[in-house]
């Protein structure tokens, strides 16, 4: 007995020592560590990865609640690491030195790496962006619906659907003429923007079929023709557009909302090499479109591009002329604070009869 | 007098099952009639179609006079107290005698004051407030009857309401429900299993078996003059020989059982010629048992045998007697203390008149 | 007691008191504490009543509060409604395999997940859907009619949920209830109606109080039913919670919610105990 638990105890704390294969817990978001990849990873290297689907809001609540245990590697969006990490210390400063920056698109890994810096340390780096903005049967709303707030038009009344979220507050915002991102730091400014935002959504009202929660459930909408037009993500329209070939993605007049999702290290990660080696695995061009396959959406990875399926970068093309790419809002951080703001009028908003 | 039950021509079928075959009979205003017959009888079907919860395939049914086939149970004029009482447990005592009246929309003062004179009658005064379980065996039974009794029914169907009883308890509810009917003077219609409830009790008894009655008539009729094989078995105990006619002397028969013992019997009325194959039933409390043979000598059925066994049950004790060709007699022993010290292996005489061997003809 | 007697009454206690400490007090203890401190500052919080203030002083969050009760109530009541006479055949008229399947076909729902169920229901309401469909076949309607993202829909989902939790304790109840007392019911002169009220109904009290229990319960705090099928103005509390703790980030308000969901629950489960007249003790035992 006592010979055992001494020969295992050896054996455990060998193991320990070598460190050879970690597990990595990975906190994600659909379609970004597609199994193929995953396996690939796993054979390189011995390690193992467990993959954890979920959005940025779960992401930060879970983090939070663990004090940013439980994972070793997050993939948040870019603007919502300032906030969080100021006000709750979820995360862990990234040693950049250990990634292989010729991987990035390197205007993105500046960008981001500006976005995510707190006291002089920089918490993320890029890995999927996309955008947001107009999700449309063009045959049927093309016509009227150019800009969010044309979702409000009597011509698509009872056939348009947007979420009761933040983007869609932004997205209003912009649409109106007004630029909720250069007011972020003037929270008189932000205030008044978002009353405006308020009663045109207020007046909107009527107008919406539902408010959409989950991709899927907005996907059957489109799809069954139920709505025709939406505010949601450039992918959702794309592969509609597979079944569909007058459903597609269109930046909206105002501008496409831009996000990038990212890679950062909870605070308390424990395989932060591991964690590493992940991100340089998959910034390679190959596995990095893989993931655009999966995801639908395109990555920060330099020279993924010409990897990618060309349906996929036709169907990008035919949304993103020149003009539309240059007018994407990339979303700046989020200051704390401003949540309470939103909150407020979206449950106005919601609560309006 | 218009009967209080008339049953005519009542038949009931499950399936291919004949449950109660063209049965006719009718009760008289006040009379305790009770229908005595051995479980899967018909005796429960009948019971359950007069108060309705079952349709009769044909035949009808009358109180006082007036066919009830089209009237529901829950406005027939009878009332039922249900084997297992089936009183109701979420009402007070009180409640569960006014559940009737209240449904008939009687003022509550009038109710309170027939559920008082009910208890009252019932011997069970100033219960009301208790609840059902808080009562014992004898005191349910007696507020199930009170129940049925302030609705004032025609006729009162009890389904073997003593069965759940321990057994003093029923002895005593015997009397007891005799009394109650006389109080109450209602008809009432008992159905039972046990012969001895159905004797004590009833005014007229009919014995059921099969879907049809055998027999009604009195408890004596049926004990003294069985009309048929079965009553003849299933009321009071009997030696049963299954033989032939051998001779007749008008009523009087010459018989020789199977085992080939010779013994006289009556046919008391029945058309039995000689050759007849039959069946006789003699009774143990008319056999008389004796040391020796001359104080038998009245007796035209004489025989000679040692006690086999003693069944020593009080009042009722018995003995069996075994002759010496093998034949088993039960004989019931006299109460005179005579034969208080009888054991087994005593030679002694049996004998029995003629009369008392009831011969019945064998159809099958 | 001996020895071994007491190392067993202490094994036998050490899963009850971990489970009742570890899962359910000190989580609301925590829980409770996080609802009375306010944040002041990054990361500063002061212990205050703010959060319950702003519960009262939000129309919004009140109607909610309000609207979640009654339609909780409501759906309860529905569900009892339609569980009762369905419970009633399967305890006293079914017999033998036809009340195992009835019985069967009560709980098959429950052997898929409830986001499947609501799916199936979505399937079956929207405007494109099978219902829809139907209706304009049949020449009911002359256009797609939309039976989604509305209050009934909640309802039928909320009903539709909870149909077992209702049919299991009736069924219980119901079968205990002798032939013979339904029977003298009638005999005594009752009619349908008054045997029902006065003896039926009175009968399967335990059972109808323990499944009301359950079911509002069940419905109030719901999350996935009313947030799939409710509409523009369907709000239900618990998605409330889920926003301000998982959205809002606002962890404290959150915090107060739940314990006003709890304080609720608890008012309206003591009230219909209250009103029926029984104990808690009486009802689960």
């Amino acid at each position: 007995m006592t010979r055992t638990l001494l020969l295992t105890s050896t054996l455990l704390a060998g193991l320990a020592t070598a460190g050879q294969a970690d597990t990595l817990r990975l906190l994600t978001w659909g379609g970004y560590a597609p199994d193929d990849v995953v396996e690939m990873f796993e054979e390189q290297t011995g390690h193992t990865v467990e993959v954890t689907k979920s959005n940025n809001e779960e992401m930060i609540a879970k983090l939070r609640a663990t004090g940013g245990g439980g994972f070793d590697l997050a993939q948040p969006s870019q603007d919502r690491i300032m906030g969080p990490q100021q006000e709750f210390g979820i995360y862990k400063p990234m040693d950049v030195s250990k990634l292989n920056k010729d991987l990035f698109i390197p205007s993105m890994l500046q960008a981001t790496m500006k976005n995510t810096t707190v006291d002089g340390e920089v918490y993320g780096v890029p890995h999927v962006w996309g955008t947001s903005g107009l999700v449309m049967n063009t045959a049927e709303a093309g016509d009227v619906v150019k800009d969010y707030d044309d979702l409000c038009d009597p011509a698509v009344a009872g056939k348009v659907s947007y979420r009761l979220k933040r983007p869609t507050l932004i997205g209003f915002a912009f649409a109106m003429g007004e630029d909720p991102f250069a007011a972020y730091d003037d929270e008189e400014k932000y205030k008044e923007i978002m009353e405006k935002v308020e009663a045109k959504l207020i007046e909107c009202k009527a107008n919406v079929k539902t408010y959409w929660g989950g991709g899927d459930e907005l996907m059957n909408l489109v799809r069954s023709g139920e709505v025709t037009a939406a505010m949601a993500w450039d992918t959702g329209g794309w592969k509609l557009n597979d079944d569909n070939s007058d459903i597609t993605f269109v930046a909206p007049e105002s501008g496409a909302l831009g996000w990038i999702d990212t890679f950062v290290l909870p605070a308390k990660g424990q395989a932060d090499d591991v964690a590493y080696a992940w991100i340089n695995f998959v910034m390679q061009p190959e596995i990095a479109a893989k993931i655009t396959a999966a995801a639908g959406n395109f990555t920060a990875s330099a020279g993924a591009d010409q990897y990618a399926e060309d349906s996929l970068k036709a169907k990008y093309q035919a949304s993103f002329p020149q003009e539309a790419i240059d007018n994407i809002k990339w979303y700046p951080p989020v200051p704390a604070g401003l949540e309470a703001i939103e909150g407020s009028v979206l449950d106005r908003v919601q609560a309006a009869q | 007098m218009t009967p209080d039950l008339d049953c005519l021509d009542l038949t009931r079928r499950f399936g291919d099952h004949t449950a109660v075959d063209h049965v006719n009979f009718s009760v008289a205003p006040g009379t305790f009639f009770s229908i005595l017959g051995p479980s899967g009888c018909g005796k429960t079907t009948i019971m359950r179609m007069i108060a309705g919860f079952l349709e009769p395939s044909s035949g009808d049914i009358r109180i006082r006079g007036a066919s009830v086939l089209d009237t529901p149970p829950n406005k027939r004029p009878v009332n039922m107290v249900f084997q297992h009482l089936a009183l109701f447990p979420m009402m007070s005592i009180a409640e569960n005698i006014g559940y009737g009246l209240r449904r008939r929309g009687m003022a509550k003062a009038e109710i309170a004051r027939k559920v008082d004179e009910a208890l009252e009658r019932i011997g069970l005064p100033g219960i009301g407030n208790r609840k059902v379980t808080e009562l014992s065996g004898g005191q349910k039974q007696r507020v199930a009857i009170a129940r049925c009794m302030v609705l004032e029914p025609d006729v009162l169907l009890l389904d073997e309401p003593l069965g759940a009883l321990d057994l003093k308890l029923r002895e005593h509810m015997k009397v007891e429900l005799k009394a109650l009917q006389a109080a109450f003077d209602t008809t009432f219609v008992y159905i039972t299993h046990d012969q001895s409830e159905a004797l004590v009790m009833s005014d007229q008894i009919a014995v059921m078996n099969n879907g049809r009655f055998e027999q009604v008539g009195t408890g004596q009729d049926l004990y003294y003059r069985p009309e048929t094989p079965f009553v003849a078995g299933f009321i009071g105990e009997a030696n049963r020989w299954r033989g032939r006619v051998e001779r007749t002397e008008g009523d009087e028969l010459r018989l020789r059982t199977e085992s080939g013992l010779e013994m006289r019997g009556a046919a008391h009325g029945r058309a039995l010629q000689a050759g007849d194959r039959v069946e006789v039933f003699v009774r143990p409390e008319s056999i008389r048992i004796a040391g020796d043979a001359a104080a038998l000598a009245g007796f035209d059925n004489v025989l000679e045998g040692a006690v086999s066994n003693i069944l020593f049950n009080g009042a009722a004790s018995r003995a069996l007697v075994t002759d010496d060709a093998g034949e088993e007699i039960e004989v019931t022993l006299p109460q005179s203390g005579e034969f208080s010290d009888l054991k087994r292996g005593d030679r002694v005489h049996v004998g029995w008149s003629g009369a008392q061997g009831n011969a019945f003809a064998v159809t099958a | 007691m001996s020895s071994a007697n007491r190392i067993g009454f202490v094994l036998l206690l050490t899963p009850l008191v971990l489970w009742l400490g570890l899962l359910i007090i000190i989580p609301h203890i925590d829980m409770f504490l996080v609802s009375i401190r306010e944040r002041v500052g990054r990361g500063v919080y002061e212990t205050s009543a703010a959060q319950y203030l702003t519960f009262i002083n939000e129309p919004l969050y009140i109607w909610t509060f309000v609207r979640t009760a009654v339609m909780s109530v409501l759906a309860t009541a529905l569900t009892l409604l339609i569980a009762f006479p369905v419970s009633y055949y399967i305890a006293k008229m079914a017999r033998g395999r036809l009340q195992q399947v009835l019985f069967m076909l009560c709980l098959i729902p429950f052997y898929v997940s409830e986001l499947v169920r609501t799916f199936g229901w979505m399937i079956l309401l929207r405007e494109t859907g099978l219902v829809s469909n139907l209706l304009q076949w049949a020449g009911l309607a002359d256009q797609p009619v939309e039976m989604l993202y509305n209050d009934a829909a909640i309802m039928i989902g909320l009903v539709y949920t909870s149909m077992l939790f209702m049919v299991v304790p009736l069924v219980t109840t119901l079968e205990s209830l002798d032939d013979s007392v339904v029977e003298a019911g009638y005999d005594l002169g009752g009619n349908g109606l008054s045997v029902l009220r006065e003896i039926v109904i009175p009968h399967a009290m335990p059972g109808i109080v323990a499944g009301c229990i359950v079911v509002f319960m069940l419905s109030l705090g719901n999350y996935l039913t009313p947030t799939m099928l409710g509409g523009k103005d369907s709000l239900w509390f618990t998605e409330m919670i889920y926003n301000q703790f998982i959205v809002r980030f606002n962890w404290e308000l959150g915090a107060a919610f739940g314990f006003m969901l709890l304080l609720l629950s608890s008012l309206i489960v003591w009230g219909v105990l209250k009103l029926t007249g029984r104990t808690l003790q009486e009802t689960l035992g």
